[in-house]
């Protein structure tokens, strides 16, 4: 596709520019910062702060010939307007000449700042965006030094307006450019932000109850020009140049968006550096400018006072603190022992080079390496997994996406963002799942199976399974597209089923030959934020984990906490006879354990993840660890030291070396690679005049895809429609099927005490035809005899969901990982 | 008084009823065109007639019509009651007595663009008329006039009345837009312009209540008959709504091109008490304060003249007269006062340049000024100007530069010594 390119002046700069590119934009291009307030790259431009006003003139056309007229020197005459124009608003054209420097441009930027500080509190000294803040600086850049109006007569609002719990606003300091109304609107349509009044009245009200409600809220903040939107997190927290900022990867879900953690020394941690905030890192691969509330303020667990910070060790059936030598020795001494009877069961939330070393460790025992979650398909990903060259962001028209078993807006909301901006930019959206979602809204196919039927879905989409006509339609839109990108998740589904949708998808795929080129490929919507990298290292999680706990001479748990999760593993587990768990806090399992290790948090260590997309990127250290704690490669590597293993501990990077030696998928990365920084378009945050302080410009990289494991034109090993079906009916009892939601009471959520208002509970929703079958109500508390264990629920109806089962989400303390036929009673009140 | 175009129920009896305005050959010139005509001959008679926007811009009207692309549909048309600008009161006598003109304009302009819909779109306060003419619409609907394939042809129309909500800027017709849709009445960027994304989107036309009320005449006598009246840039009449310190304030209905002269003293009956006429505002709170010379009193009304000579554009043609009993500082700190509750706040020009206004002029005429505040207040009006999206920011000046230019006497004396 060749884009119609356009030649312009500006000031002494020729630039050329797309079509369509508007003046500011351009000028941005050869270094010409036009100052703006209301205009931000990613929103829709409105020229309403009219900052940005310069002098526009254009060729002379003779209209009776149509050719530019001629100076007499040759060159075209330039007609310049009269007027001013909104650098913002409008496009470029062929020969425009574009004047910023003219007295007149910089008596209009003087005369603007000087209107809009007019209303402006002037608060600096206790803003929090002070030192990073636009107005500031443009004030600074092009205001007059003095003021001629009466500080007295500048108009009074209220200061501290919560438009929800984790959203501050300013109204004295809001200079009504409506950035934040335009991102809840037009990116993320949560509209719930608004305009209210006019004139000089004019303020910016949340329209939802409760307030401010969308999981995107915190982005405002970033892109506020001015004080008036904080965090309830950060306001009052630091001033900028206090604080130094630390890149790193959020760890929240398999998005993997770069972050940047600002850290400053505090008296009231002992002068030690702390985490203040998180804000975006740009990656237009990956989460653009944006990340969603959970990564932005879930940070609060590294600083809690819960951390473990030194080896236990159960002494006379009491857990002790022991010291580091002699829990090495011991773990040593027990996996040298249990050889092949080594069962490793590692969580998701691990980094690359702590699965490295543990798979090391372990197969060097001839034990097993087992993967910790409820999702399967791994084996997939690995082989048809996105490639170099594949950015979510390029697809568009022609393209085609297919979201299947996934509530991506709750699992992976900037995956739910791109999604959803692909298919506003044009790419057919075809969701499916067995409920509504809110991807639905920009599905140009949302099609629905029977819960449990999601491979069956799949198999119906590719003409192999008898589906309604609706399946057949949303088939031949597939047919055409030249780009398809698979996104399975586990929505309602367990082990067995992801299982066998993945393996559908795959066969999808292929049958289409949508993989092994940039673009095409399958996705999990994983559970944890390294879930692929563990696959691509052969981790897979155990047909029968019950079975093999139960059988293990040792159980070492990393990241993983299988007795909190369900009760037949928390006696399996104590089948095993010796378990070692690595761990940040004394979960569950930890109580259980034989020895317990303490890990260091990301933040404090190096290491690198592999998001959903099969991209490697790097952390960095943001704090230091506490006293006593160590990452889990170096674990592995300490306990392999003394099994007369060589590997490598020093340092996570040059345990990815070793990765990268052993692994194809990583053959040829290194943290080089990882950390290579290209220019990203458009241009948000470079921390000068423009945008400065909203966003972080990325210089630590962009990481890198994994290689492909496959060799060009080399086929995956064969692949069948696979059916296999869970738990569908429940006959008598209550089909109850599991979902995740972003705010779960998961382990480092709790935290945040922020947040604890969003977290999900352990609401039991169903349609009320079903509720009623059952005898339940609105609102009642009921029991669930579910896997075993007894759980109480709060029964709400939704009319949105279909009959015949009931939803959950994961992670409410009820052990659902998979549906489950329950037998539920009303509880009876006390 | 020459001929009544637009205020004919002035001398026709029972022009309200549609029995009486069908008497008068009402809705006959709309089945012609309908039956007889296709929809550029209507377009071109208009075109012809030279027929300018009475809202206030003075744009061709044909012209306007023209620009809407027969590429994209559907089309609308929306007829703009939204009559705020103060003084204006021309559209309100329109639409209580000579509605069914008024509608018969609408829908033929509807019919030259072959709009199927059509919007009314009333000032809030005006709640009556809009419950007048939805009688009136089904009555017409009822008579077959308006509705599913009319007189027999595949052309089917149907009107609605909108109500605003009470802000001036609707009457903007980009805000105006916005209010149809449901938004905040806030004005829109242009380009792209109504005739080709207006309403939802969609090609619009948006016309005054009185250019549309001149249509059906035309359609009826001719482009050369229309230009028989006014003169030969600003053909036809216009109602001028005459106010102030005038001895019989009240719409007029006379040639473009009369005489302020002619309108004030041979109609307005001259200045009560005896007074000297001191300065004219032609229109209403947007208007440049012309002083009451001469040659001012000489100048023909129409869209050139005032414009030419005084900077002073004829707008709506709302004339304020004030006599010399009027200090302008007071008449100035009026006009800030409105557009700094009008202003919608978009901009930021409008939103912190009226209200700054209004503080110094507030100041001014509470007399707590000096002499400096004067100077301020016109340097930040020549600082809003050139810079805001809509007209509503650059109207906010016009009084108070004028003012101060012509009448600064009037602020001196304010100012304590």
């Amino acid at each position: 596709m060749t884009m119609k390119m356009v030649t312009l002046r500006i000031d002494e700069h020729t630039v050329e520019v797309p079509a369509g590119t508007r003046v500011v934009d351009a000028a941005k291009k050869v270094g010409v910062d036009i100052p703006v307030f209301c205009y931000h790259p990613k929103l829709e431009s409105v020229g309403m702060c009219r900052m940005c006003l310069v002098e526009i003139g254009r060729p002379v056309v003779d209209r009776a010939s149509g050719k530019v007229v001629l100076e007499a020197d040759g060159s075209p005459k330039i007609q310049m307007a009269p007027k001013l124009e909104t650098a913002c608003t409008t496009p470029v054209s062929d020969g425009m000449l574009v004047v910023t420097t003219s007295e007149k441009v910089a008596a209009a930027r003087r005369e603007v700042v000087e209107f809009i500080l007019t209303s402006h509190p002037l608060d600096c000294p206790i803003c929090d965006k002070g030192g990073e803040c636009p107005l500031q600086n443009l004030t600074m850049a092009y205001g007059s030094g003095t003021s001629r109006f009466i500080f007295d007569e500048k108009m009074r609002s209220a200061k501290h307006v919560p438009l929800g719990e984790l959203i501050y606003l300013d109204r004295e300091r809001c200079i009504q450019c409506g950035r934040c109304v335009r991102f809840q609107h037009e990116v993320v349509d949560d509209p719930v932000l608004d305009f209210y009044q006019r004139g000089r009245a004019l303020e910016i009200i949340t329209r939802s109850e409760p307030g401010f409600d969308s999981v995107f809220s915190g982005n405002t903040t970033d892109i506020c020009p001015v004080g008036a939107l904080t965090t309830a997190d950060f306001r009052f927290g630091a001033r900028p140049w206090e604080m130094k900022p630390a890149a790193s990867i959020c760890a929240q879900c398999p998005v993997g968006c770069n972050i940047v953690y600002d850290v400053r020394r505090e008296a009231k941690s002992s002068g030690k550096p702390v985490i203040k905030r998180v804000m975006p890192r740009q990656n237009e691969s990956v989460n653009e400018v944006w990340i969603c509330d959970k990564g932005r303020f879930v940070h609060h667990y590294n600083e809690s006072a819960e951390r473990l910070t030194q080896p236990l060790m159960r002494v006379d059936g009491e857990l002790t603190p022991v010291s580091w030598q002699q829990a090495l020795e011991t773990a040593a001494a027990k996996l040298k022992e249990a050889g092949k009877g080594l069962v490793t069961l590692a969580g998701g939330r691990l980094s690359n080079e702590d699965l490295f070393n543990l798979r090391e460790l372990t197969r060097a025992q001839g034990g097993t390496t087992l993967l910790h979650t409820h999702m399967g398909g791994g084996e997939w990903t690995r082989q048809l997994g996105l490639n170099q060259g594949s950015n979510l962001g390029s697809l568009g028209n022609g393209d085609a996406i297919v979201v299947i078993a996934s509530d991506l807006h709750q699992e992976a909301p900037l995956w739910w963002l791109r999604v959803k901006q692909a298919a506003q930019r044009g790419a057919t959206l075809i969701v499916l799942n067995a409920r509504p979602t809110r991807l639905d809204a920009y599905a140009a196919h949302a099609l629905r199976y029977q819960p449990g039927e999601a491979a069956q879905a799949v198999a119906g989409l590719m003409g192999n399974h008898k589906t309604p006509a609706a399946f057949q339609t949303a088939r031949e839109a597939l047919a055409g597209a030249a780009n398809l990108v698979v996104f399975f998740g586990s929505d309602g589904l367990g082990l067995t089923g992801t299982r066998a949708l993945a393996q559908t998808c795959a066969d999808l795929l292929m049958q289409s030959g949508h993989y092994g080129r940039p673009n095409n490929g399958l996705v999990g919507v994983w559970q944890h934020s390294n879930d692929q990298g563990a696959w691509e290292m052969g981790y897979a999680p155990a047909a029968d984990l019950v079975g093999s706990l139960k059988k293990a001479k040792v159980a070492l748990l990393a990241a993983a906490d299988p007795v909190g999760d369900e009760p037949a593993l928390a006696k399996a587990l104590a089948g095993a006879d010796f378990v070692i768990v690595q761990e940040m806090f004394l979960t569950a399992s930890a109580e259980k354990a034989d020895l317990v290790l303490p890990v260091a948090a990301i933040p404090e260590r190096e290491g690198s993840l592999t998001s959903g997309e099969r991209r490697a990127q790097r952390f960095y250290p943001a704090v230091p660890a506490p006293d006593g704690v160590r990452p889990d490669y170096t674990i592995a590597a300490q306990l392999g030291q003394r099994l007369g293993l060589e590997l490598e501990g020093r340092a996570a990077g040059l345990v990815f070396l070793r990765l990268a030696q052993s692994e194809p998928a990583f053959a040829g990365l290194s943290y080089q690679a990882l950390s290579t920084a290209e220019e990203q378009w458009p241009i948000v945050g470079r921390r000068d005049l423009y945008f400065g302080g909203t966003t972080y410009d990325n210089n630590q990289g962009m990481g890198t895809h994994l290689q492909p494991v496959l060799k060009a034109g080399e086929r995956p090993a064969a692949v069948a429609a696979a059916l296999d079906t869970e738990l569908m009916d429940a006959g008598d009892n209550l089909l109850v099927l599991p979902h995740t939601r972003l705010f779960d009471q998961g382990s480092l959520v709790r935290f945040s005490r922020l947040l604890v208002e969003r977290v999900a509970t352990a609401e039991l929703r169903l349609n009320p035809a079903t509720a009623k079958h059952f005898g339940l109500a609105e609102g009642v508390a009921a029991s669930l005899n579910l896997n075993g264990a007894d759980a109480s629920v709060i029964v709400r109806m939704d009319d949105a969901l279909p009959p015949g089962a009931a939803w959950l989400p994961r992670r409410v303390g009820v052990p659902l990982w998979a549906p489950a036929a329950a037998q539920v009673k009303v509880m009876e009140r006390d | 008084m020459s001929q009544y175009l637009l205020l004919r129920h002035r001398e026709l009896p029972d022009l309200d009823k549609l029995s009486g305005y069908r008497a008068q050959g009402g809705f006959e010139t709309f089945k012609k065109a309908v039956n007889d005509m296709s929809p550029a001959e209507v377009l071109t008679t208009v075109k012809e007639s030279g027929l300018r926007g009475r809202g206030g811009a003075g744009f061709p009207t044909g012209l306007k019509w023209g620009f809407i692309p027969n590429n994209l549909w559907p089309h609308y048309v929306v007829a703009n009651a939204d009559e705020s600008e103060p003084g204006t009161f021309k559209d309100r006598e329109i639409l209580e007595n000579n509605s069914f003109q008024f509608l018969e304009g609408l829908m033929l302009a509807s019919f030259a663009i072959q709009a199927n819909v059509a919007y009314i779109y009333l000032r809030g306060e005006y709640w009556q008329l809009a419950k007048q003419l939805d009688r009136q619409i089904a009555e017409l609907e009822e008579a077959g006039l308006l509705g599913k394939d009319l007189f027999g042809s595949d052309y089917s129309l149907n009107l609605y009345t909108h109500l605003g909500a009470g802000a001036y800027i609707c009457g903007e017709e980009t805000a105006l837009l916005e209010s149809i849709e449901g938004k905040l009445g806030q004005p829109r960027l242009r380009p792209p312009f109504p005739a080709v994304a207006g309403l939802y989107g969609k090609p619009t036309v948006i016309n005054n209540v009185e250019t549309l009320a001149n249509v059906p005449l035309i359609i009826a006598n001719g482009a050369a008959w229309y230009r028989s009246f006014g003169t030969e840039k600003s053909p036809g009449t216009k109602v001028f709504s005459l106010s102030g310190n005038v001895v019989n304030p009240g719409n007029y209905e006379l040639p473009l091109g009369t005489t302020f002269r002619e309108l004030i003293y041979t109609h307005g009956g001259g200045i009560p008490h005896g007074r000297k006429i001191k300065a004219i505002m032609a229109a209403g709170a947007s208007s440049t304060i012309i002083p009451a010379s001469e040659e001012a009193l000489d100048t023909p009304m129409d869209y050139e003249e005032p414009q030419a000579r005084f900077n002073a554009p004829l707008g709506s043609a709302s004339v304020i007269v004030m006599d010399e009993t009027v200090n302008m500082a007071w008449l100035v700190s009026k006009t800030v006062n409105f557009f700094k509750h009008e202003s919608c706040g978009k901009c930021t020009p409008c939103r912190e340049g009226t209200f700054w206004m209004n503080r110094i002029s507030h100041r001014l005429v509470s007399g707590n000024g000096s002499s400096a505040d004067i100077d301020l207040l016109d340097h930040v009006a020549h600082q809003i100007q050139g810079k805001c999206l809509c007209a509503l920011g650059e109207f906010s000046t016009m009084a108070v530069i004028s003012g101060v230019e012509h009448f600064r006497p009037d602020f001196e004396t304010l100012v304590g010594n």
